[in-house]
């Protein structure tokens, strides 16, 4: 195993777990931005990422078909998240007010019976959409590699890390400074209080979701660039290891959603290191049950408060 | 003086519980009404009914010249009615001056939007909001505190904090719910001073229920009682201080026969 000790070896691990965790972040944050408000798992937020690629997937087709995107390729990709940010923030929005709403005052385990429900009705709604194969995502950025002496990073991740990290800080900051990110803090803390102080706190609600939806879509359309392969079940897979991360984060803990993206995407990227790649899914979920056992509040440790 | 706030037969039930019955209130602008009752008499209801937290079974409720039977909490705040609760409900994980802010959000118009855009109007109101804040601040005497988490304020602290969030909604009426409980005589002397001083400075109306009669008797301009969901007296406190109801309720029977002075002040 010597070619563990090559350093070439580990940057390149370190860039591919930063590229799949960045990924992992932007999608953890809708899980625990939700979480923390509503104390509810949104399970169809995976399905949330898979439209928010189609919307990307969409979008750049037409841009290519048009020929837009030979003149403007850089626009092209901005309209084309743009795009699926809308695409999927209307989802989001529609599925809080349909699915979610209505069972605010049930018991918790109603709306996550109808989160599922709503996951396997949208991916069957894509299915009949586009039907049950696989689509190519038009290359707009060419893969070509940036090399620095000893080691050598794509356009295409050097364009997720640094993507990945821009919208973060930028909901880091939205939930700090911002009045609707202060109203949204207050509602987490107490929904009642919150109102009594003016707030509307379904608007508030309504927001959180639609701002969760936006960040999955920007990462559904890295996912597309990235593999360039999507279909209707893209979502399962990636919606339940961010969920891992938000559990390892802590759930409910923004800045905790972050951390446990990353530090999936590179336990996972640093584990195919040890053992074949078909086993990567078992690194993260392996790591989701020691951190259930061990630490259920999650790296960062939100104190887990039952309230009534 | 005009009418600031009327109840009309309002009532509430909980099951077959009747929580408030046939209430009938009015409280002028710029007075401080002080309401009073045994535990379980429905005062911290009348609050939640007044302020949209529970929708009434009965009756209306007039602020100002317009109905808010029915109106979301949010909604009654923004017309003008703010609160404090009786155990205090701070957003224990923001700094005293971001609980000031959240106050606030009803008075200022920026959306999402405008935070994306961060266009000037955006940026001057919110200049303009902690500008205010700090204001409130002073106001409370709580000046260096502004970024304090509010859960690591002393607990008197946390009370004027409370308050300092409901004036900055700017409202014409302000719930106050008990809110010298749990401090030593000396804060509460302060705290009694304090809420005359908002009553006369911000001119606004005061609806207090306070347990410790000295502070009630002391700053009410108007006292009523409730006992099991009903009004049982209204007037000045010292009417209210002789009522043989009022000491009935407080003391039981045997109290009013043998002619003990139930309410001293």
């Amino acid at each position: 195993m010597s070619y563990l000790l090559n350093p070439q070896v580990i940057i390149d691990q370190i860039i591919n777990g930063l590229t799949i965790g960045g990924i992992y972040a932007l999608i953890a944050l809708g899980y625990t931005l939700v979480y923390g408000i509503l104390f509810m798992i949104n399970f169809a937020h995976g399905e949330i990422f898979m439209f928010g690629s189609f919307g990307g997937f969409a979008a750049l087709t037409y841009f290519v078909n048009s020929g837009f995107s030979d003149t403007h390729p850089g626009l092209s990709i901005v309209a084309a998240f743009l795009a699926a940010m809308v695409v999927s923030a209307i989802l989001g929005a529609l599925l809080e007010r349909i699915a979610y709403r209505p069972l605010r005052n049930a018991p918790r385990l109603a709306p996550l019976i109808s989160a599922i429900g709503a996951s396997i009705f949208l991916q069957n709604v894509m299915m009949l959409i586009i039907k049950a194969r696989m689509q190519v995502y038009p290359d707009i950025i060419q893969e070509e590699f940036l090399e620095f002496g000893w080691f050598s990073i794509s356009y295409f991740q050097l364009f997720i890390i640094s993507g990945s990290v821009l919208l973060m800080v930028g909901l880091y900051l939205f939930i700090q400074k911002t009045k609707t990110g202060k109203a949204m803090r207050a509602v987490a803390e107490d929904r009642d209080a919150a109102s009594l102080m003016g707030i509307d706190v379904n608007r508030i609600i309504l927001i959180t979701f639609v701002i969760g939806s936006a960040l999955a879509a920007a990462a559904g359309v890295m996912v597309g660039i990235y593999y360039t392969q999507i279909d209707h079940m893209m979502g399962f897979i990636p919606g339940i290891k961010a969920f891992t991360a938000a559990v390892l984060g802590g759930i409910g803990n923004v800045p905790g959603a972050m951390l446990g993206g990353y530090f999936l995407g590179l336990a996972e990227a640093f584990g195919v290191l040890f053992m074949p790649a078909e086993y990567k899914d078992v690194i993260a979920f392996g790591l989701l049950v020691l951190v259930l056992i061990f630490r259920p509040s999650g790296i960062l440790g939100e104190v887990v408060s039952e309230r009534a | 003086m005009t009418i600031l706030l009327q109840t009309k037969g309002l009532s509430k039930r909980f099951g077959g519980l009747t929580a408030l019955n046939n209430i009938d209130l009015a409280l002028e602008s710029c007075v401080i009404l002080g309401l009073i009752g045994p535990n379980g008499a429905g005062k911290t209801t009348l609050f939640n009914c007044l302020t949209g937290v529970y929708p009434i079974d009965g009756g209306d409720i007039i602020f100002g010249n317009r109905s808010i039977r029915g109106l979301k909490s949010h909604v009654t705040t923004s017309l003008g009615i703010a609160r404090t609760f009786q155990n205090i409900r701070l957003f224990g994980n923001m700094t005293a001056l971001e609980n000031i802010l959240v106050g606030q959000h009803c008075r200022m118009k920026a959306g999402v939007w405008g935070a994306i855009a961060m266009n000037r109007s955006t940026l001057k109101e919110e200049k303009k909001a902690f500008g205010k804040a700090d204001e409130l601040l002073n106001f409370v005497g709580l000046n260096d505190q502004g970024d304090t988490l509010a859960k690591n304020l002393p607990y008197g602290d946390q009370r004027r904090l409370e308050i300092a969030r409901a004036l900055a909604v700017k409202p014409r009426l302000l719930l106050l719910d008990e809110p010298t409980a749990g401090m030593n005589p000396r804060e509460t002397a302060e705290l009694t001073g304090f809420i005359e001083q908002i009553r006369t400075e911000l001119e606004l109306s005061i609806l207090l229920i306070e347990h410790d009669m000295r502070v009630v008797m002391g700053i009410s301009d108007r006292v009523t009682v409730l006992d099991y969901g009903v009004k049982i007296a209204e007037g000045s406190p010292e009417e209210v201080r002789k009522n043989p109801k009022v000491i009935e309720a407080y003391l039981g029977r045997l109290g009013t026969m043998m002619g003990k002075r139930a309410v001293t002040a």
